[in-house]
């Protein structure tokens, strides 16, 4: 394993471009894909038949291998940002719905009920008791959707959506397996991810003061 | 209709029949050495106890966060873009689910049961063999799903890194820009995963242990 450092320190600016690009096609899709998957879990804890509909897609659209999923977009699309962003939301579904769904089923049947009997309507239990409840699940989902679609996304290249696989396959591999680049690449992004990990952790953390407390006491 | 004879036709000029045998045999090689590895170090991990299982969770967790397409491209790039060389890249990446499972299939087998067999007399491997592997089963299974699958669509990217397989037939069509090419390699790579997926549910439905099938009956296949 030979790394030419030079050729690291003459890119700084594509690797930091590279770099944007990334954060922003992980970005676009997280909030995306948890803006379609939230509605969903609800439908499907609701209703039997959005339960099957929901799995059965949401499931198959998981084992399409996703070289395959962007050469299909690829077919259907232009290439860019957006056919990009749509192929990551597809591959999140599954996990940020079945965790939605898992969370939303775990809440209590008696906090439940002593919400409808406090007088809230199915929408406020929802929104005020359910959700809330339903978050460290729905948290878990998301750190695991975040930290696969970073490494997805080194797959965008093929779409012409840049990002961190521009170095790894434009510069690497069709530069007859140069290894800087990939290595670069591979760093950057599993860095990236570690990162976007911790801080959902963080968040989960903040939004949730309440386990602490449980757990404290 | 046009753009689907297409597509055949370019599967047969891309060698596609040879492509598929290639990246089947590539998949089931590692498939196996992942399954065999797995399994062996996830029950030795069980029996070893808490500090080996939480370990080996998170080094797989850590591991998770390499980019396949990256992870793939630097171990072919490292050592050469061979059958074995490839091998090597898809057991790494297939080794964790199933290791994973086989060690909370373990742990978690009812220790009930486990008593039970203790008390009727059974011996330490009698146990391990007789009530905990097929209580482990399913999940040992359903890992073996999810690798095949990671398996499959990651030899896909070895193709396209320089690598045998299906991979090679998308990775034409894409610097080429035609798209029955890109068809005549993504469909065939489609294909195998839902195959393996299939096979694979099927298996984990039929390994389950009569007795505790109805127990679990409601969760299957839902969400």
């Amino acid at each position: 394993m030979d790394i030419r450092w030079s050729w690291i320190e003459s890119h700084h600016d594509d690797i930091w471009e590279n770099t944007v690009q990334h954060l922003q096609l992980v970005g676009a899709s997280l909030v995306l894909s948890v803006l379609v998957a939230i509605p969903l879990a609800v439908l499907v804890y609701r209703s039997r038949t959005a339960s099957g509909i929901t799995a059965a897609v949401s499931g198959a659209l998981y084992t399409v291998p996703s070289l395959a999923m962007f050469a299909f977009l690829l077919t259907i699309f232009d290439i860019g940002f957006w056919p990009a962003v749509t192929a990551l939301v597809l591959y999140s579904l599954l996990i940020l719905i079945r965790n939605a769904v898992v969370g939303l089923r775990s809440v209590p049947a008696p906090v439940r009920d002593a919400a409808r009997g406090m007088g809230l309507t199915r929408t406020q239990t929802l929104l005020r008791v359910e959700l809330p409840l339903a978050l460290p699940s729905i948290m878990t989902g998301i750190r695991i959707t975040a930290v696969s679609t970073v490494g997805i996304a080194t797959i965008a290249v093929f779409i012409g959506a840049g990002g961190l696989g521009e170095l790894i396959y434009n510069d690497g591999i069709q530069r007859g397996l140069f290894l800087t680049p990939i290595l670069v690449g591979a760093v950057v992004a599993t860095v990236m991810a570690i990162l976007i990990d911790v801080a959902l952790l963080v968040a989960e953390r903040l939004l949730t003061p309440w386990q602490r407390a449980r757990s404290r006491g | 209709m046009g753009l689907m004879a297409d597509t055949v036709t370019a599967f047969q000029q891309n060698d596609g029949w040879g492509q598929t045998a290639t990246h089947v045999r590539l998949s089931v090689t590692s498939l196996a050495i992942a399954a065999v590895g797995g399994i062996t170090l996830g029950v030795a991990c069980a029996k070893i106890g808490r500090g080996a299982a939480f370990a080996v969770t998170t080094l797989a967790n850590l591991g998770r966060t390499i980019p396949t397409f990256a992870l793939i491209a630097l171990i072919l790039a490292v050592t050469s873009l061979g059958f074995w060389p490839t091998v090597v890249g898809l057991v790494l990446l297939g080794l964790p689910p199933i290791l994973l499972n086989a060690t909370t299939g373990i742990r978690e087998a009812d220790p009930g049961a486990v008593d039970a067999a203790r008390g009727m007399g059974l011996t330490r491997t009698g146990v391990l063999r007789r009530v905990e592997m097929p209580m482990a089963m399913p999940l040992i299974w359903a890992g073996v799903r999810n690798s095949s699958v990671q398996i499959i669509a990651t030899a896909a990217l070895a193709g396209v890194v320089g690598a045998e397989g299906l991979g090679v037939i998308v990775q034409s069509g894409l610097a080429n820009g035609q798209t029955d090419v890109l068809l005549a390699g993504a469909i065939p790579i489609t294909i195998l995963a839902v195959l393996a997926e299939v096979l694979f549910a099927g298996a984990e439905r039929a390994s389950t242990p009569r007795g505790l099938r109805l127990a679990r009956q409601p969760s299957k296949g839902d969400l």
